[in-house]
């Protein structure tokens, strides 16, 4: 199909303003970042820091324990994601190749997970884990994700499931292979990809969240890196742009450079489990 | 675990079969293996997100409070009664519901524009898949620190352009009792563009080509193709993202929290918000469980309507 020339032109000058709303905000993050503090005191702030400079980064790692809590997220995130994912990929793979009342219940429950508001589920939560001594702990809020995670990495590896094809099961099982055999040398390597894929958009979900860990996590030095990023912003909304540009920007590398490598498995992965189910 | 036809050279009849749950002797071994392979993760899910859901709902049925020595009682829909009475979660339950409709919609148009767009083989596509994933991949905390950052009266960058092209000398967005939602909403619309983009972009590649040439050939146009071939194959997808998106932006949480707390007078602050302080604050956290259960009747409702005034219309078309 041809498109005149004032459709194309028309079509650059719409994709072209979705790029500036997409991409501003993000630039502006990283040369606020940047900018000494006389230029972000002054009335004419410019696009590109005239005087770049590193001295907010060590600002920011001065003001709060950014380093602990880069850690207590690194942990929370790599735990929920290995054991969300530990768990989850079994039961996907029962879920996918038997239409039992279990995978419809499932489903139902994936589809009714995603409409509770959190609070209806963190208040009970938090009193559980209270009785267990698990309030202002890492491991606590390990547990909490990786509830949490569960519903989407059953989505999507359901979905990654029912891309290997059941014959290639059936033909290990005829040439002498028992089942447990079958699963780890056929299924498990062609799953691969896709249960890397799901854990690691489960760490990032995990990384990024925010609600449970402001619940659940009282003290400094047990947070995780979203909760600290808030502590910039003062009791009257105040806040240090400088250092806070420079922590934000920091506290978002580890989740650009992860989603961009699995961007296209994640997309694909979802629609998998969207157009079977 | 092989069964006879499983052995049997293959035809198209025994793969089905071997799919079937229909034969007797194999479906028993794998359901026991099958409750083994699922209860791993079965567990968790009962004990932690079922378990504590409905736990949640009781207590909005009782006097539950932080920190306090008496036992909880048992108190009826007294709570209910009260939230019915309490005008501040009620401006609180319509400022949500204003958030998620005027978050969804302009999302929704938008992205449905850039997958269109992103459909037609332009040359800078790759540069906007980039970029998609900035809003997608980021914490929402830094969304809403980004965004304080392009808002901030004196030192943004929207206060700085308006007064570039002398559109005035821009204002306090987020404090301002008019702008505050507007603003927050913008951001919201911003942050959720990508998803909904994605999946619609894969609702249009599975759009039948042959059909929007037979159509053009015919001399349809742009706008006709669109009704006639594009928006019957996509609307399936567009119905679920957009209620999944009206779901998730009603009960969203950290993008205001970390733009306005919920300020200035309130005028941001989403039931969320209100709830959370409830609990966490005040330690009321009966009248907060009440509140979540009227917030997820509020959107079983909303969805309800919208599905089905979605589906009839889809009928008429």
């Amino acid at each position: 199909m041809r498109t005149s020339t004032p459709a194309r032109i028309g079509q650059y000058t719409a994709l072209l303003a979705y790029l500036v709303f997409l991409a501003f905000p993000f630039l502006w993050l990283v040369s606020t970042a940047f900018k000494p503090p006389r230029e972000l005191g002054s009335l004419h702030p410019t696009w590109i820091p005239k005087d770049p400079t590193l001295g907010n980064f060590r600002q920011a790692f001065d003001e709060q324990p950014l380093l602990q809590a880069a850690l207590n997220s690194l942990l929370a995130a790599l735990a929920a994601a290995v054991v969300a994912v530990l768990i989850a990929t079994p039961m996907a793979y029962v879920v996918a190749r038997r239409r039992t009342r279990l995978a419809k219940a499932v489903t139902g429950w994936v589809v009714v997970s995603q409409a509770f508001p959190f609070v209806l589920l963190i208040i009970p939560l938090f009193l559980v884990l209270k009785n267990l001594r698990l309030i202002n702990s890492v491991p606590g809020l390990v547990l909490v994700y990786v509830v949490w995670a569960l519903p989407f990495a059953l989505w999507m590896l359901a979905g990654y499931v029912r891309a290997v094809p059941p014959e290639l099961e059936e033909a290990a099982a005829v040439d002498g292979a028992g089942r447990v055999r079958t699963l780890v040398s056929v299924t498990a390597p062609l799953l691969a990809p896709g249960i890397v894929a799901t854990g690691l958009f489960a760490f990032i979900t995990a990384w990024n969240e925010f609600f449970f860990a402001l619940v659940l996590l009282k003290t400094p030095e047990k947070q995780t890196l979203p909760v600290v990023l808030t502590h910039f912003i003062g009791a009257e909304g105040v806040a240090d742009l400088g250092p806070l540009a420079a922590a934000a920007f920091l506290a978002t590398l580890p989740s650009l450079v992860v989603f961009a490598v699995i961007q296209r498995r994640i997309t694909g992965g979802m629609l998998t489990g969207a157009v079977k189910s | 675990m092989t069964s006879v036809t499983e052995a049997s050279p293959p035809s198209p009849q025994v793969r089905r079969a071997g799919r079937r749950p229909g034969r007797d002797r194999p479906r028993k071994a794998v359901d026991h293996g099958a409750w083994f392979l699922v209860l791993p993760a079965l567990l968790p899910i009962l004990v932690l997100s079922a378990g504590p859901l409905l736990y949640g709902i009781l207590l909005a049925f009782t006097d539950a409070q932080s920190g306090r020595t008496e036992p909880t009682r048992w108190i009826g829909a007294l709570n209910f009664r009260d939230l019915l009475h309490d005008t501040l979660f009620w401006e609180s339950f319509r400022i949500g519901l204003v958030w998620a409709v005027g978050v969804t919609v302009p999302q929704f148009l938008l992205a449905l524009g850039l997958a269109l767009l992103l459909n037609q083989g332009l040359r800078l596509r790759w540069l906007a898949r980039a970029l998609a994933i900035i809003p997608w991949a980021m914490p929402e905390v830094v969304v809403g620190i980004m965004w304080r950052l392009v808002y901030n009266p004196d030192a943004g960058i929207l206060n700085e352009t308006l007064r570039d092209v002398g559109l005035g000398s821009g204002r306090d967005w987020l404090s301002g009792l008019a702008t505050a939602l507007p603003a927050v909403i913008v951001v919201g619309v911003w942050a959720g563009m990508p998803q909904t983009t994605v999946a619609l972009l894969a609702g249009l590649q599975n759009t039948p080509r042959e059909l929007h040439e037979a159509a053009a050939v015919d001399g349809a146009g742009a706008w006709r193709r669109f009704r006639t071939v594009t928006w019957p194959a996509l609307r399936p997808i567009a119905l679920a993202i957009t209620a999944l998106n009206l779901i998730w932006n009603f009960n969203s949480f950290a993008l205001v929290y970390v733009l306005t707390n919920g300020g200035p007078g309130g005028r941001t602050r989403l039931p969320m918000l209100f709830a959370y302080e409830e609990a966490f604050r005040y330690g009321q956290f009966g009248y907060a469980a009440a509140m979540g259960c009227v917030m997820v009747a509020g959107i079983s409702i909303a969805l309800a309507v919208f599905l089905v005034g979605r589906l009839r219309g889809g009928d008429d078309a």
